[in-house]
C-alpha cells in the first residue's frame, strides 16, 4: 500500500529525494526513521513537486510527528529546497555536557548487570557506604559520584497506587465476571452454578519531577538529575522537566538506559543551565501545556528545588495552587532545609510552602531514601 | 483527490481546513493511512472526522478513549447475559451441550464495538474517529497499533476478522502525554493551529449562520486578542462560534463592553482567566473589533 507505480514518483529513483531531504532534517535535529521515507516519497508522488505548498506539507505529513520538530523541518525545508542556511552551532553541536563523572560501568541498571553490581557493592565496605549515605552532595567528588551511582540506581520510587479502571479475576471481587461464568457454565452441563468476580486492579499514580538547574541548585542538580535519571529509565509513568529561566521537557532525553548518555542528551536540549530561576513562570508553562491539561492529574509531583527565586511570588503561589488542586500529592525537596538553622526565608520558598503536602530533604543519599519513602505514601 | 478538492469537500461538508490539513487529509484518505491530529483544545480536531463522515457520506464510528479502555469497549464483547439463556435453554431442550458450546462462540453472540464495526466495511467505507487516544493506557496503545497497521482484529474464539476495505481513521490527541513513536509512525500527522482571522470569521459564519458579518469580525477579533492575553485556557474555534452564537441569540449585533461583561462565561472557563481580561479593560476588546 505504500509503494506506487513508478509513474507517479517524482524521479526516476523514487527514494533518492527522500533520503537527501532526511538527511539535512536530520542535521536539524529531527529524528526520521529509515522506515518513513517511502511513505515520503509515495506522499510527494501523490501530491506532486509542482507546488512548494504541496511538497511542503507532504513532507509535514510524514515526517514530523511533534509540533517541536515544526521550526526544525520549517529551516531544514528552507535550504534543501529552497537554498536556504543550515542549521546554526546550537542546533547542530552539542552543548558543554555538565556531567564528568568518569565512566566506570557504562551499563545502566538492567537486571543483566545486576549480579556485577553486587559484587561491585561488595568491594565498598559498609563504613564508607554509610558515610557517603550522609554525606551533602555539594561535598562530593567525582569518586563519590561514581560510587553513589549504584546506589542510587538501586533507590526505588513507587509512587503510591490508585484503583484503575481495569479488572483483574478475583475471588471475591465487586463485578461479576460474566465472560468467566460462562465458562464455568459450560463444565457444569450450561447451569451457572457459581459467580465469577473481578475486582479493580491498582495502578501506580504518575510521578512527575521537577528540577530546579539554576545556578544556586548547582551543586545538587548533578546529583538529582542523575537520580531522576534512574527514575525515569524502563518506567512508562515517570516525567522530567527541567525548570530554569524556562521549562524543558527531559523525559525522552534521560530514558536511554546508558545515564552518561542521556544526561548528555539533557544537557543539549537545556540552554539555561545554571542561570536564573523564574519558578513561577516555569510551573506556569508546565501547567499550561501538561500539568493541568492532564498530566499531574492525580500524580505525585517532586519539585526538587531550593526555592530561590528570581520571578514575582504572587506568581509562583498562584501556579502552585493550580498544581495543588489537580496533583494527589506534591512534594518539595529542598537541599537546603539539612542546613542547621533553616528557615524557609527564600521569597519563593515562603510564597510555595502552603501548597507543599510534604516538605522534605534532598541533600544527600540517605534524604533521597526518605524522599522515596514518601512518594510512595 | 487533490488537496483543493479535500479542501472542497470539507467546506461543503462545514468545516473549514487550511492548505496543510488538506494536504494531510488527502493523503491519509488516499494512501488508506490513519490520520494522527494534536493540538490545542478547541481547535477543531474532533470536527474534522465529523465533517469528513459528511463528505464521504460513510458512517461516523466514535471511539472515545478513557483510561483504563480495553477490549470489551473497543473491539468487541461477548454477550454473556444472552449466553447463559441459550445454555439454559440447550438443556432444557435436552440439547447437546457439545454443538452448544460451539454456538456460543458464534457471531451471534458477538457484540461489535466500533473497532470491529469499522472492519465491516459499508459503501462508502465507515469514517472512525478515535478521540483522545493520549488518555488510553500503553495496553491499549500497542493494541491500537496492531490494529492501525493490520486493519484486524483477531477473536481468539473465532479467528482473525479483516477489513475488506480499510475504513478512514482519524486519532486526535491533546498531548497530556506523547503518543508512542511506533503509533505515530503508522500514521500522518498534522498540528492543527488556531485559525487566522479571515479563516475563522469565515468558520462563524459558515456554523453560526444567524451572526450578521460585522459581529462575527468583532468577536473573532476580540477571540484573538485574548489568545495573547496568556490565559490559562485560550479560547478555542469552539468558544467564538459558542460566543457569537450566544451575541446573535441576544440580539447584538455589535461587542460594547456591558454585553462583554454579561456574556464572557461562554469565551472563558476559568474565573481567573475572566480576571485576566477584565482587567486588561473591555475596551481592549471591542477597539480590537473595530479595525
Amino acid at each position: 500500500m505504500t509503494t506506487l507505480p513508478p509513474a507517479r514518483t517524482p524521479l526516476a529513483d523514487p527514494l533518492r529525494l527522500p533520503v537527501a531531504f532526511a538527511h539535512v532534517l536530520r542535521r536539524w535535529g529531527v529524528r526520521v526513521p529509515a522506515g518513513r521515507l517511502p511513505l515520503y516519497a509515495t506522499a510527494l508522488g501523490s501530491v506532486g513537486v509542482t507546488s512548494r505548498s504541496a511538497v511542503y506539507w507532504a513532507g509535514r505529513a510524514t515526517l514530523v510527528n511533534r509540533p517541536e520538530d515544526i521550526p526544525a523541518y520549517d529551516g531544514a525545508f528552507a535550504q534543501f529546497w529552497e537554498g536556504g542556511p543550515p542549521p546554526t552551532a546550537r542546533l547542530a553541536v552539542a552543548v558543554p555536557v555538565i556531567v564528568e563523572a568518569p565512566d566506570v560501568d557504562a551499563g545502566g541498571p538492567s537486571p543483566e548487570n545486576g549480579p556485577e553490581r553486587e559484587e561491585r557493592t561488595e568491594v565498598v565496605r559498609y563504613s564508607a557506604v554509610e558515610t557517603l549515605r550522609e554525606k551533602d552532595f555539594a561535598a562530593y567528588t567525582a569518586e563519590d559520584f561514581d560510587a553513589a551511582r549504584r546506589l542510587m540506581a538501586a533507590l526505588s520510587l513507587r509512587p503510591a497506587s490508585r484503583p484503575s479502571r481495569r479488572l483483574r479475576p478475583s475471588r471475591a471481587g465487586s463485578e461479576p465476571d460474566l465472560r468467566r461464568t460462562v465458562q464455568r457454565a459450560l463444565r457444569t452441563s450450561g447451569e451457572a452454578v457459581s459467580i465469577a468476580h473481578r475486582t479493580p486492579r491498582t495502578q501506580p499514580r504518575r510521578l512527575i519531577l521537577l528540577c530546579d538547574i539554576s545556578g544556586s541548585m548547582e551543586p545538587y542538580s548533578r546529583a538529582l538529575l542523575r537520580f531522576a535519571q534512574s527514575a525515569v529509565v524502563g518506567r512508562p509513568r515517570v516525567e522530567v522537566f527541567a525548570l530554569g529561566t524556562r521549562l524543558s521537557r527531559l523525559t525522552r532525553q534521560l530514558s536511554a538506559r546508558d545515564p552518561d548518555a542521556a544526561l548528555a542528551a539533557a544537557a543539549r536540549v537545556v540552554s539555561d543551565w545554571s542561570g536564573g530561576t523564574r519558578l513561577g513562570e516555569g510551573l506556569r508553562t508546565f501547567n499550561d501545556r501538561w500539568g493541568v491539561r492532564g498530566m499531574a492529574r492525580g500524580a505525585v509531583v517532586v519539585i526538587l528545588s531550593d526555592g530561590w527565586d528570581r520571578g514575582n511570588p504572587a506568581e509562583l503561589a498562584e501556579q502552585m495552587g493550580r498544581l495543588h488542586r489537580v496533583a494527589y500529592r506534591v512534594v518539595w525537596v529542598n537541599p537546603l532545609k539539612a542546613a542547621p538553622g533553616y528557615a524557609p526565608l527564600a521569597r519563593g520558598m515562603a510564597a510555595a510552602l502552603p501548597y507543599v503536602d510534604a516538605f522534605v530533604e534532598g541533600h544527600s543519599l540517605a534524604a533521597l531514601e526518605h524522599l522515596a519513602e514518601v512518594v510512595s505514601a | 483527490m487533490t488537496p483543493e478538492g479535500v479542501a472542497a469537500g470539507l467546506n461543503a461538508a462545514g468545516y473549514l481546513p487550511d492548505e496543510g490539513l488538506a494536504t494531510a487529509v488527502m493523503l491519509a484518505t488516499s494512501l488508506h493511512r490513519p490520520l494522527l491530529l494534536e493540538g490545542e483544545a478547541g481547535v477543531g480536531k474532533t470536527e474534522v472526522a465529523k465533517a469528513l463522515s459528511r463528505m464521504t457520506g460513510g458512517e461516523l464510528l466514535r471511539l472515545q478513549c478513557y483510561e483504563g479502555i480495553d477490549l470489551s469497549q473497543a473491539a468487541y464483547e461477548w454477550d454473556y447475559s444472552r449466553q447463559l439463556l441459550h445454555l439454559r435453554a440447550v438443556e432444557a431442550g435436552r440439547g447437546d451441550l457439545a454443538t452448544a458450546e460451539d454456538e456460543l462462540y458464534s457471531m451471534r453472540f458477538l457484540v461489535r464495538r466500533p473497532l470491529l464495526l469499522a472492519l465491516q466495511g459499508g459503501d462508502p467505507p465507515p469514517v472512525l474517529l478515535i478521540d483522545e487516544v493520549d488518555r488510553a493506557d500503553d495496553e491499549f496503545e500497542a493494541f491500537l497499533l496492531e490494529f492501525l497497521s493490520e486493519f484486524a482484529v483477531t477473536i481468539p474464539e473465532i479467528g482473525t476478522i479483516r477489513a475488506t476495505e480499510p475504513p478512514v481513521v482519524v486519532l486526535t490527541s491533546n498531548r497530556t502525554r506523547d503518543v508512542h513513536d511506533a503509533l505515530k509512525r503508522r500514521c500522518f500527522y498534522h498540528w492543527v493551529e488556531h485559525p487566522d482571522f479571515e479563516r475563522e470569521v469565515a468558520i462563524v459564519r459558515l456554523r453560526a449562520p444567524s451572526v450578521p458579518e460585522p459581529l462575527a469580525r468583532q468577536v473573532a477579533a476580540a477571540v484573538e486578542s485574548m489568545r495573547e492575553m496568556e490565559l490559562y485556557k485560550p479560547p478555542g474555534v469552539a468558544e467564538t462560534i459558542d460566543w457569537a452564537t450566544a451575541l446573535a441569540a441576544l440580539g447584538r449585533t455589535e461587542l460594547d463592553e456591558h454585553v462583554i461583561d454579561a456574556t464572557l462565561g461562554t469565551v472563558l472557563k476559568y474565573r481567573e482567566d475572566a480576571e485576566r481580561v477584565r482587567h486588561h479593560g473591555y475596551a481592549t476588546l471591542v477597539t480590537a473589533g473595530m479595525r
